[in-house]
């Protein structure tokens, strides 16, 4: 593989036959064009407000074009589920189902007749309710999202149909290996207990016991004013939406209870790296998860570990791809990621490979963890990679949809828009000695948890022989089966 | 996107006939390329977007997925920037590509910081011009395992993943070139040589077979000068000349059942429909919206919400250079079969067929999908797509206000008489049943 740009080679042949002799013979295409600087990343401002009961507003006005998105933003999340996997996205999920004077078809019907969107949902850390429409029809379509979450209907139908349609699609998750490797993975890294051990959508269990008191009660705790956040970007202002806010959001009251402590994260074990297989007979590829718990978003090692992971598996060029797709040809893609969540995410490493290539796969992951701990990064990786970042940014910020997203995450997380730019000026600063005690401080291969979703009869001899830590079966729940 | 969208209808109930206009430059090298310039200056970015008039239906049988495995080859170097510059140098200016592949057509871009566009043109032209010298079998080879991997995640892997090669094959005649899949066969991956490598790279990614949009915060002289610099001395390859399939029609139903490792069965629906931009084109895909693109769409409505014997449902009209398609997919819900799916989708297109959509049915899936038109060109790279997409279909880049307008006509007599006539009549029928569960198989008609 040559790494020497020919036009290096251009220039040293130039200079022996005579620069104006060469020029003609040599295409344009010989010499690689020098780049101009690169634009600077200039940040949308924020403007904010907040309503008397509490409901934070957070603006950016984007006037280029006639459209608005808004997100409300309610902090818990499946955090709160308790002892009810599932509780948070099911009830999350049922906000559309019915509310206010419509029912599920007449909201659908409405919405899409405004050419808007409304979507509800809920992640580990917070419910969400997303409204995009025309500035035109902005207010009309807020006033639904305002119905679904202040009156939703929760009818013992309308939830007996969509826990049904639940359980389809749990019983459904069994034929995706990816799923499984996930699911597997969050319930072998954190201890039962722990709001990420459990499947975000809950289990078969937990969800034939969903019903119509659970749901109410749920939403009564949740759809708590004092830690909701409306974020609105595009063609409005801030006193359009704060007044628009008051009128369909001042009577949102908060439920009469304090608002719950912030829980302390709870401790989460770190054995010795042990690998777990998941029987898929006859499975044309493994699928490979691996990693352990990660670092919590405010770490001030962020730019650091972010840089390592973008050289490690966080880019096409990474070292992860380059291996097992680029030069071994394994898999169609390989890659790595921190997930970034108000209490530490799990660090994750991953790839689908060719059955008959997963003891190779899995010795190629564990060498990449160890030596960027013990070798670090070369220079060209460190710029590269810095770069990417960096100047990769540029077109973050170019829709309404990009900057409620961006938004958005980091209101979850806490953090006000200026993270963006600061961040970024750290990682122009981050150093190779920097990376590489991020990664000895933040990437332990000795005690990964390894997940292979695949064919157990091809894959575990070549597994076993690579002495990574010892092996054992457990189903597609993540429970232990013989073997 | 201040220019895009100052001047367009704010919504549609408003029917405010203001035209949605797209400027552009169009020029043409003397070599045949084809370069299409949009200035948008709402964010530093740009993308160079380029579509190669070549896919998977130019394939001969034996070497199906080559187009497909070309593009992959299309990032293994050239003569001045040797792999893996591609990627690295992209990289390290702050930028991103891609490419896909499909029936008609293979497109690449590279997207990033404005201040990257020379490097962008440069990678372009320098493997539209200069790919071969450094070629060879390693590169095919290696390119050949990780194009086996895609299929395998996306369909040996996949449940119900090998719907999409069965249907095509049961619905187009062998010698359609859309009889068999976009990524191929493994037998004909394994069978691509360096020597075809060659002979499809002279033939088809000529600069005369070659359009490039360039949108974002650009100058448009600067693009012409750097295209004409880089681009301009690559020969005109040979002109192409294709014959059109045969016409075909689908005389008869078509069954088939495959069992899988799934869950739950899952009924497939397939009718031959038109190409894109055909006069009933427009009409199809909103037939696809009132069946099951919102809660309240017929299907959705009746087999998930009123009926609850389906999980999903969904249905899209999928219409290519060719030749179009119309497809129906519903999976049932745990302890149904796909017979009792199928009486609802018949009595549904009947429904439909006789007495059409209400005037509020059809108001709400146009305006629902002119809104997710319109969303769907904020970004400049999604612009510069659509720009080489309406070129090639329609010969003209700014195609989107003509776009918009064809549905906005379409009528409630319209939507009758296209499933009348595209969705009543045969039709493939495809089952994929747990393994062991063929008794939860579709029927025939007139089947008891």
């Amino acid at each position: 593989m040559n790494r020497t740009p020919v036009t290096g080679l251009a220039a040293a042949m130039a200079l022996a036959l005579g620069a104006t002799a060469l020029a003609a013979q040599a295409p344009a295409v010989a010499t690689r064009p020098t780049l101009g600087p690169a634009p600077r990343l200039v940040m949308p401002a924020v403007q904010k407000a907040r309503l008397p009961n509490g409901l934070a507003i957070e603006v950016v006005p984007m006037h280029e074009v006639p459209l608005v998105q808004a997100s409300l933003l309610i902090a818990g999340g499946a955090r709160l589920d308790g002892s009810h996997p599932g509780l948070a996205t099911f009830t999350a999920n049922m906000l559309d189902e019915g509310a206010g004077s419509r029912d599920a078809f007449a909201l659908a019907a409405e919405v899409a007749y405004l050419g808007a969107t409304l979507n509800t949902g809920a992640s580990w850390d917070a419910v969400t309710v997303d409204v995009g429409a025309p500035r035109r029809t902005f207010a009309a379509a807020m006033a639904l999202a305002a119905d679904v979450v202040l009156r939703p209907r929760f009818t013992a139908a309308d939830i007996a149909r969509q826990r049904g349609l639940r359980l389809a699609s749990i019983l459904q998750q069994r034929d995706q290996p990816g799923s499984v490797a996930g699911l597997v993975f969050n319930a072998m890294v954190f201890p039962a207990g722990h709001p990420y051990h459990s499947p975000l959508n809950g289990d078969s269990a937990s969800t034939a016991a969903l019903d119509s008191a659970g749901v109410r009660d749920f939403w009564r705790r949740a759809a708590d004013p004092r830690r909701a956040t409306l974020v609105v970007t595009g063609d409005v202002t801030l006193a359009e939406v704060r007044a628009l806010a008051q009128r369909l959001f001042g009577g949102w009251k908060a439920p009469a209870m304090p608002l719950p402590a912030p829980g302390t994260p709870a401790e989460v074990p770190r054995p010795a790296t042990r690998i777990i297989l998941v029987d898929k007979p006859g499975a044309a590829q493994s699928v490979i998860a691996i990693g352990g718990p990660g670092v919590s978003r405010r770490s001030p090692d962020y730019p650091a570990i972010t840089l390592m992971n973008t050289i490690l598996g966080g880019s096409f060029s990474s070292r992860l791809n380059d291996i097992l797709r680029e030069q071994k040809g394994y898999t169609y893609g390989a890659g790595s990621g921190y997930s970034w969540r108000p209490l530490p995410g799990p660090f994750n490493a991953s790839a689908q490979v060719r059955s008959n290539a997963t003891d190779s796969s899995l010795a190629i992951f564990f060498r990449e963890f160890r030596r960027i701990r013990d070798s670090g990064v070369t220079a060209t990786e460190l710029d590269r990679g810095r770069a990417y970042l960096v100047l990769g940014s540029l077109g973050d910020f170019e829709t309404t949809g990009q900057v409620a997203g961006s938004l958005a995450s980091l209101t979850i997380l806490g953090l006000p828009l200026t993270t963006i730019p600061s961040d970024l000026a750290a990682i122009q600063k981050v150093t190779a000695a920097d990376v590489q005690r991020a990664a000895r401080t933040y990437l332990d291969p000795a005690h990964f948890t390894v997940v292979i979703v695949g064919d157990i009869a091809k894959i575990r001899p070549g597994i076993e022989a690579l002495g990574l830590g010892p092996v054992e079966v457990r189903d597609y729940n993540g429970r232990e089966v013989g073997g | 996107m201040a220019v895009l969208f100052s001047v367009l209808p704010a919504f549609r109930p408003s029917a405010s006939a203001q035209a949605l206009h797209v400027p552009y430059v169009l020029d043409t090298l003397s070599n045949g390329l084809t370069l299409i310039i949009h200035e948008d200056h709402s964010a530093p970015v740009v993308t160079v977007n380029t579509w190669r008039h070549v896919g998977s239906g130019d394939e001969t049988q034996g070497r199906t997925g080559f187009a497909h495995l070309f593009e992959h080859l299309m990032f293994m170097g050239s003569e001045h920037a040797v792999y893996p510059q591609f990627d690295r140098l992209l990289e390290a200016a702050g930028g991103d590509n891609n490419g896909s592949t499909t029936n008609d057509r293979t497109n690449y871009y590279e997207e990033g910081p404005a201040n990257a566009l020379p490097l962008m043109l440069w990678l372009e032209a320098d493997r539209t011009g200069w790919l071969l010298p450094t070629m060879d079998s390693a590169k095919v080879d290696l390119q050949r395992d990780v194009v086996k991997n895609e299929r395998r995640e996306g369909v040996d892997n996949q449940p119900y993943g090998l719907a999409d090669e069965t249907i095509a094959a049961m619905l187009y005649p062998p010698s359609h070139p859309y009889s068999w899949p976009v990524i191929g066969s493994m037998t004909d991956l394994s069978a691509a040589s360096l020597e075809d490598v060659k002979n499809f790279f002279r033939r088809y990614y000529a600069p005369n077979n070659t359009t490039i949009s360039v949108a974002g915060d650009v100058k448009p002289a600067e693009v012409k000068a750097l295209v004409e610099k880089y681009f301009g001395e690559i020969p005109r390859g040979p002109a192409i000349t294709r014959n059109a399939p045969a016409p075909f029609s689908l005389r008869a139903d078509t069954m088939a059942v495959l069992e899988d490792r799934v869950q739950l069965p899952r009924l497939y629906y397939t009718w031959h429909t038109v190409k894109a931009w055909a006069p009933d084109d427009a009409a199809l895909d909103l037939v696809a919206y009132l069946l099951t693109g919102a809660k309240n769409a017929r299907l959705t409505q009746t087999l998930v919400y009123d009926r609850q014997t389906a999980s999903q449902v969904q249905a899209f009209h999928d219409s290519r250079r060719l030749d179009g398609e119309f497809d129906v997919i519903a999976t049932a819900r745990p302890g149904h079969s796909l017979p009792e799916l199928q009486t609802v989708v018949d009595a549904e297109l009947a429904r439909l067929a006789a007495s059409g959509p209400t005037a509020r049915e059809l108001e709400q899936a146009k305006n629902a999908r002119e809104a997710s038109f319109l969303r769907g060109i904020e970004r400049v790279g999604r612009k510069a797509d659509q720009l080489n997409r309406y070129y090639y279909q329609i010969g003209e880049p700014d195609g989107f206000q003509r776009d918009l307008d064809r549905y906005r006509a379409v009528t409630a007599a319209d939507i009758q008489r296209v499933v009348r006539t595209y969705l009543t009549g045969p039709r493939v029928i495809l089952s994929i049943v747990p393994q062991g569960k063929r008794e939860l198989a579709a029927k025939g008609r007139n089947t008891p």
